[in-house]
């Protein structure tokens, strides 16, 4: 009897799962595998002739130097936007922690820069950023740092950074509440032990904070991090990859690709390079946490 | 139907729940007086006149439903701009369907950078889309080729061909077959503001490209503004248009014999032409990030003398809720290089076209041919210029707007296209690029087109 009912629970589980794996497969897994069959084809988004190719699209994604230079811009964006990210996330999570006045009135207005869709974050920079009547010229020639209005997001050199600063400002705020939650662990005996020992300020950070953050520091950096490879909203609406094609990313290649150029194929093939690209970064950082793992 | 079907169920409901009633009173009612039992009976025959009435009702739903299913919706995309505004689109559209009872038309805008890809998706994503769609000049080969919109060729009175202005025919032709009908003629002229030029002593504005730099000197040297042209450089379709512009002036050309000419001669003078004005500081480098809608605020608050733009903003640039410098603004053709132009254009202009996939062809055909009647274009020339040729000449179009319309009569003559590719959005990607590392000093101008020219070979472009 005891052994039927076993068979007959997993049977019922499997049906009751049933639904939720015909939703992953159909909105998760299909799109996937199509995805994949469609990168080893010539595969024009209109037409009806689909010729394979095998590796083709790959090969040439390599060879075309507006792929490597997406790559180049994707990776500028990255590291520099998670860079930033995380000091001014700790940073404002560390001063938070802090009781004072006005701490929690300080707390709540971290949602809101969160709460704004990147979008209506994009259009707003872009205002502050404009080169005839934007707030950042007037406030930098007001301070006498600036001798004339200039133009941020036309200047190659310059137009990515001032897209990651845009970002950064939206996006460290998800950093700083993660490990604000976190800071707010650690237990205050630890730091009040490690005054008397004569610890400083550094070294409390360094072998009490330190540690008590930093599962919480590696979940933002995973999440940020996928975030910031996948980049194109914040693209699409600052800059549409200008100037002189130095703010093009990989997200924006593939869209440009598939629906400006209707190569569906190559399209197929520079996004699962992408992917490829994120997968890299994410084994780093699961090994970094199964080393620390280890050596807690 | 489905509103017919739903008041069935809510009136089933109803009489659902009489019956109820009846059921659980049906017990007792056995051993009540006759009184009551009569007042059951009468409830019972109401319920039976509800429910007669009840299928009346649905069934009178049904035939005006049937009614109503003879009407066709049509689905119209347009591009979001200042010439014609969402709101005139919408009265103009308004206009039609009550002229044609039964059809009835979904309009919906998005901006020019977006219009593209959101034809190709809809026409890729198969049956459901739009019916009619508004194109730009430099689709019609990759639409034809691709089979997205429908070769109207045979539907178009000869009348009609000979009526309209003839470069505008080519905004909407590949290969000789016609896949639409224009509907703004449009192309860039030189706006100047005609105060500044009198202040810094110009009587007359630039009848060249080279005139145009040396008065642009002039005022930057008078101290009047900073950077006296703008142009909208934006890495987008944008800055092609003013490069073809240029291009055109110094007589050269796109290809010839399929072979890349543009970083040769004429091409490539122009793109030296547009470097120099911005190492002179005689362009604003703010150029490099506009687009036209910023090419107008920013001749439109006084910070430019000249600008290169579209028709609309003469109107705008002279209105007073728009613009700080209304009254001042004038209009000529853009200029040639003396020798090989006098004057020089692009052509700027757009069509309507019925999709392949329209349920609804000869209904949407009609509604494009409304919307480019000479009537209506009549009736909103102050927005955008007719395609008719017999407009230019009616006195009631040029009212108010005589120095545009002298400059259409010239420009409209000279419409340089731009290349002829069905993988145009690829080409002009390229060269958007290229020219912007020019512009950006990244590559020198002939190293810049030499690069455009060299993918366009290897990659064999279409």
């Amino acid at each position: 009897m005891r052994v039927w009912s076993a068979a007959r629970r997993a049977s019922v589980a499997w049906l009751l799962l049933l639904p939720a794996l015909a939703v992953v497969g159909g909105v998760v897994g299909y799109p996937f595998f199509r995805t994949l069959y469609l990168g080893f084809f010539r595969a024009p988004l209109l037409g009806k002739t689909r010729v394979f190719v095998g590796l083709a699209n790959y090969l040439e994604a390599f060879a075309r130097p507006e792929f490597r230079a997406a790559v180049v811009h994707t990776l500028h964006f990255t590291v520099l936007s998670i860079g930033l990210e995380l000091i001014l996330g700790v940073a404002v999570a560390l001063f938070l922690n802090r009781a004072f006045v006005g701490q929690r009135f300080l707390r709540a207005l971290l949602i809101l820069p969160l709460a704004l869709p990147t979008v209506v974050n994009a259009v707003m920079w872009r205002w502050i950023y404009n080169p005839e009547y934007g707030a950042l010229n007037a406030l930098l020639t007001q301070l006498h740092i600036l001798p004339a209005y200039r133009s941020w997001l036309g200047a190659p050199g310059i137009a990515m950074n001032m897209i990651v600063v845009a970002d950064v400002w939206k996006n460290f705020t998800l950093v700083a509440l993660l490990v604000l939650a976190a800071l707010q662990t650690i237990p205050v005996e630890l730091h009040d032990a490690a005054r008397v020992d004569g610890a400083g300020g550094v070294q409390r950070f360094r072998y009490i904070t330190l540690p008590g953050i930093r599962p919480a520091l590696l979940v933002a950096l995973v999440l940020r991090t996928v975030e910031a490879l996948k980049v194109f909203d914040i693209i699409y609406v600052m800059t549409r990859g200008g100037p002189a094609s130095s703010t093009k990313t990989l997200s924006f290649l593939v869209y440009e690709e598939a629906f400006s150029f209707l190569q569906l194929g190559s399209a197929a093939a520079y996004a699962f390079l992408t992917v490829a690209l994120i997968l890299v970064f994410v084994a780093v950082y699961i090994r970094l946490l199964q080393s620390r793992g280890v050596a807690g | 139907m489905r509103a017919v079907t739903e008041d069935d169920e809510g009136e089933g409901g109803r009489g659902a729940r009489a019956a109820r009633r009846r059921r659980v009173g049906a017990g007792p009612a056995a051993c009540v007086p006759g009184r009551l039992r009569r007042e059951f009976r009468k409830e019972n025959r109401m319920v039976r006149i509800r429910f007669v009435l009840t299928l009346l009702v649905a069934g009178l739903i049904g035939i005006a439903g049937l009614a109503f299913a003879q009407d066709v919706t049509l689905r119209a995309l347009f591009m979001q701009q200042a010439a014609y505004s969402d709101s005139d689109v919408r009265s103009m559209t308004a206009d039609f369907e009550q002229q044609h009872p039964g059809i009835k038309v979904d309009v919906e805008f998005v901006s020019y950078e977006a219009l593209h890809n959101k034809i190709i998706t809809a026409a890729a994503a198969g049956g459901g889309g739009y019916d009619v769609v508004h194109f730009d000049v430099i689709w019609p080969a990759e639409f034809a080729q691709n089979d997205v919109l429908v070769d109207i060729t045979g539907k178009l009175p000869q009348d009609m061909i000979d009526q309209v202005v003839p470069g505008a025919w080519t905004t909407v032709m590949y290969d000789g077959r016609y896949y639409g009908i224009p509907w703004i003629l449009d192309t860039k002229y030189l706006f100047y503001n005609k105060a500044m030029l009198e202040k810094a002593g110009i009587a007359a504005p630039p009848t060249t490209w080279q005139e145009l730099l040396d008065q642009a000197k002039t005022i930057k040297d008078a101290g009047i503004v900073d950077y006296p042209i703008v142009w909208s450089w934006g890495q987008a379709e944008a800055i092609i248009c003013d490069y073809t512009t240029l291009l055109s002036a110094f007589g050269g050309s796109f290809f010839e014999n399929g072979q890349p000419m543009f970083n040769q001669g004429g091409g490539l003078e122009a793109l030296q032409y547009m470097k120099q004005s911005l190492d002179e500081g005689l362009s604003n480098p703010a150029s490099t990030e506009s687009l036209e809608e910023d090419v107008r605020r920013i001749f439109s608050s006084g910070q430019a003398a000249f600008a290169l733009n579209w028709t609309y903003m003469y109107n705008l640039a002279n209105d007073p809720a728009e613009s700080q410098v209304a009254g001042q603004v004038e209009v000529v053709p853009a200029p040639g290089d003396g020798t090989h132009s006098q004057v020089s254009a692009v052509n700027g202009s757009m069509g309507l076209g019925v999709t392949t996939g329209s349920t609804h062809p000869d209904q949407a055909y009609q509604y494009i041919e409304y919307l480019t009647s000479r009537a209506v274009q009549e009736k909103y020339a102050k927005l955008s210029l007719p395609i008719w040729k017999a407009s230019y000449d009616d006195p009631a179009v040029a009212q108010g707007q005589e120095s545009l319309i002298a400059a259409a009569k010239q420009s409209l003559g000279v419409m340089y296209p731009r290349p002829l590719l069905i993988q145009y959005p690829q080409f002009s990607t390229w060269l958007q690029t290229d020219i912007h590392r020019a512009l950006l000093d990244q590559a020198t101008p002939k190293d810049a087109l030499d690069n455009t020219a060299n993918q366009v070979i290897q990659r064999n472009l279409d």
